[in-house]
């Protein structure tokens, strides 16, 4: 019960905020760096194979002597690409048809419940792969399903909280004192959606990144010669056996920061905004 | 004006129990008429479809004869039990204060509304304080008749007393027909011109 | 009637409580909502603490449950049966001597079925039958879930999950809302029959003919602090018996009596006048009522001003 605030300023609220500005920095550095880069950097060099990480080649280089560092770096910078591309299509999809659904109701409202209940209940990677797989594979074909698969979830908290707002005493009040339904909407409904699907949409990415760069890994997704995690990480299963850890190691440890800065930033946002957490 | 309940009734869905059956009663402006009860006898409802928030399942609410609008400006406006629900809690309270009409320096005087409590958000008001701003909000020139469902009944009674003896005010002034809903007896005989016993009517 | 020395149940002894809060951006200020308050309860007692909503009654009875949320900072001390109420002492204690009827079902598991949640750690299936038929509840409640249950129904499982195991010490904070009158009254008079049975209640309400009705003694709570507290029968006979200028301006609101408003409103946590918190409102108000003012004994009751007699 005996709380004080950890001194010199520091309280929970900068602690979020330097969180939150640190992981944006790291990602749209990942992010700019990668799309900028000269593809020499990650071309093949076959005078330097399989070398381990030195300081050259800070996380070594594969088989056709590419520099693992840069291959990396812009892998993941696609892979960001990819996810921000997906997420923002699926978090859109969520959008429109939760409101659709808590606004017009009725059969429309049954029908959008059931195709999220059938997505849901669809093991995502089996989706993900036959979507991917019938789009023709390639960064067409996954962008494309992972933006199909992901705003079911999204969707529900969009319909929720349309409907809970919806309802209130204020909106019916508010129409009752001569406000049209598209003022209402602007002014009311749509101020209250936003934190949520904002939320929902940050906390989309890290899914979207890591679902593709599984699918990649399998083989159904980003093709070979395109730097990506998966691919990387794919090749990499050939040569962990005969000790060349560098090449999974290290891709593997900045996805994983990737997807956990993502969502870090989710659930810091959160906290933030939820007024009942928003004071700790 | 009247203000006038003809034949309503009113049920939930279609074979649950009757809330209200055949319901007939009028405000004239410029009365005060309290409906009093314990509560499961369907005064919130009763005042809801008064207002025009629910529709009467039969029978119809009139005014002058007329039925109420569907768009537009109300001129019966309702005040609810719980002030926090009724105001969208991300808006300041200047917004919410002029959603209806541009409240006058008089209105906001009488109900002690402070500039001082302009600026904040209805978290940081009481519900006394908020209870001024949602009555004060719909007091527009427009606005014939008031239904006030236990407006008081959530407050302490100093505040009680300071906000009705401000309504009293305000409705003789502009003879305004209200529609006191109360489950406090000693309140309505205090604030009504007539009063209707609502365990009379059914059940 | 005999004359016995009353054992406190619940002491509480300048009990300060404050939050921190963030203002704009980053900045944090320590927002103090109690006021070293100070309050007991004896054995068989019934308790009301009267105030108007969000002046921070619920606040109290947090304090002593131990549920304040992570922001806040308390100083002060509170006893239980004169043992000092500690985090460790209180998890002993909840849930069997000492029971909390909260405000609304958002208290309650949404996810487990209420009957489950009134039998909870200590008690039997037969004891929560008896409980639900005494409050009029059908057998077929015990396997709803919190989400189905109409606001007096809820309000009646929350009493009677309080009850189970016989406590000593019940703090309600607001029980009777969305309870018709006739269970309201009743679950007054089980009150009452727990209290002559020798349980204390403190009873946190607004709503003061509540209070009337059962209380023994009333507390009354302004702005973060207790007035007065008074034997509930002063109340009764006007505002001349009383002893704190606002408890005689709250009984001549009363629409039974004058229905005449003191001018005002309540300060807030964050701008409260030095001294006396009820200063500016008061007509008696003067100097020295801008000094620290103690609460003091006053005939058969407490008061918390200079002017009081």
């Amino acid at each position: 019960m005996l709380r004080r605030s950890n001194g010199k300023g520091w309280n929970g609220r900068s602690r979020v905020f330097i969180l939150l500005i640190v992981a944006t920095v790291y990602l749209v550095g990942i992010f700019v760096w990668g799309i900028t880069m000269n593809p020499v950097k990650y071309g093949v060099n076959y005078s330097e194979k399989l070398v381990s990480p030195c300081i050259k080649h800070l996380f070594g280089t594969d088989f056709m002597g590419r520099d693992m560092f840069y291959r990396s770096i812009k892998g993941l910078s696609n892979s960001i690409r990819i996810g921000l591309i997906a997420s923002v299509i699926s978090s859109i999809v969520a959008l429109i048809l939760g409101i659709v659904a808590a606004i017009w109701g009725g059969w429309i409202d049954k029908v959008i419940n059931w195709c999220v209940d059938l997505c849901m209940g669809l093991p995502h990677l089996v989706l993900l792969i036959l979507i991917s797989f019938m789009m023709g594979k390639g960064v067409r074909g996954i962008t494309v399903a992972v933006a199909l698969t992901h705003w079911p979830s999204l969707t529900r908290i969009v319909r929720a909280e349309v409907m809970q707002v919806r309802n209130s005493q204020y909106v019916q009040a508010a129409y009752k004192m001569g406000k049209t339904k598209v003022q209402v909407a602007v002014t009311h409904i749509l101020p209250h959606v936003l934190p949520a699907y904002l939320i929902g949409l940050v906390l989309l990415f890290p899914h979207a990144i890591m679902h593709e760069s599984a699918v990649t890994f399998l083989g159904f997704g980003l093709p070979a010669e395109m730097p990506a995690i998966g691919v990387i990480l794919a090749e990499s299963m050939n040569y962990i056996v005969t000790g060349k850890w560098w090449l999974a190691f290290f891709p593997g440890i900045l996805l994983l920061m990737a997807v956990l800065l993502f969502d870090g930033i989710g659930e810091s946002l959160k906290k933030l905004w939820n007024p009942g957490s928003g004071n700790e | 004006m009247q203000l006038k309940a003809e034949n309503v009734s009113f049920q939930y869905g279609e074979n649950m129990p009757w809330i209200l059956k055949d319901i007939n009663f009028a405000v004239e402006s410029g009365e005060r008429v309290g409906i009093i009860g314990p509560s499961g006898y369907g005064k919130s409802t009763l005042s809801k479809i008064m207002a025009g928030y629910y529709k009467p399942t039969s029978g119809k609410i009139t005014l002058d004869g007329e039925s109420l609008p569907q768009k537009g400006f109300c001129p019966v406006q309702m005040i609810f039990q719980h002030p926090e629900l009724s105001v969208n809690p991300r808006w300041k309270m200047e917004k919410i204060l002029n959603e209806c009409w541009k409240v006058d320096e008089d209105t906001k005087h009488a109900f002690g509304i402070e500039k001082d409590w302009m600026g904040r958000w209805p978290n940081e008001l009481s519900g006394g304080e908020l209870q001024r701003f949602c009555i004060a909000r719909v007091l527009s020139p427009e606005t014939k008749f008031l239904i006030c469902d236990e407006i008081t009944t959530m407050l302490d009674v100093i505040t009680q007393a300071q906000i009705w003896k401000v309504l009293l005010e305000v409705s003789d002034k502009s003879n305004l027909g209200m529609l006191v809903v109360t489950h406090n007896m000693a309140l309505a005989e205090k604030v009504c011109t007539r009063m209707i016993d609502i365990t009379k009517w059914n059940k | 009637m005999e004359e016995k020395v009353l054992r406190n149940v619940l002491e509480i002894n300048d009990l300060v409580v404050s939050f921190e809060m963030y203002q704009k951006g980053f900045r944090k200020k320590k927002l103090e909502v109690l006021h070293s308050l100070s309050l007991d309860v004896k054995e068989g007692e019934i308790v009301a603490v009267v105030g108007s909503s969000g002046s921070g009654k619920s606040v109290l009875a947090h304090a002593v449950l131990g549920l304040l949320p992570k922001n806040a900072t308390m100083t002060g001390n509170i006893k239980y049966q004169g043992e000092l109420l500690t985090p460790k002492e209180r998890k002993k204690y909840l849930g069997r001597e000492i029971a909390f009827i909260p405000q609304s079902v958002d208290y309650l598991d949404p996810l487990m079925k209420v009957g489950k949640q009134v039998v909870g750690v200590y008690s039997s299936k037969e004891r929560q039958r008896q409980l639900f038929e005494k409050y009029q509840l059908k057998k077929e409640v015990e396997d709803m879930y919190p989400f189905q249950l109409s606001g007096g129904m809820a309000r009646r499982i929350l009493i009677s999950a309080a009850v189970t195991e016989e406590p000593k010490l019940i703090i309600a904070d607001e029980p009777t809302p969305g309870l018709n009158v006739e269970l309201a009254m009743d679950t007054l008079r089980h009150f009452r029959k727990l209290a002559d049975n020798g349980t204390s209640i403190l009873m946190i309400t607004h709503d003061i003919d509540l209070a009337f009705q059962v209380a023994d003694r009333i507390a009354v709570f302004y702005a973060g602090t207790i007035v007065e507290i008074s034997p509930t029968g002063d109340f009764l006979a006007g505002g001349k018996n009383l002893r704190h200028p606002y408890s005689k301006a709250f009984i001549t609101a009363l629409p039974q009596n004058e229905f005449q408003p003191l001018k005002g409103t309540q300060p807030y946590a964050g701008d409260l006048p030095e001294g006396c918190l009820f200063a500016p409102r008061c007509p008696k108000a003067e100097i020295a009522c801008n000094g620290k003012i103690a609460m003091r004994d006053l005939r058969e009751g407490k008061v918390r001003c200079i002017h009081a007699t």
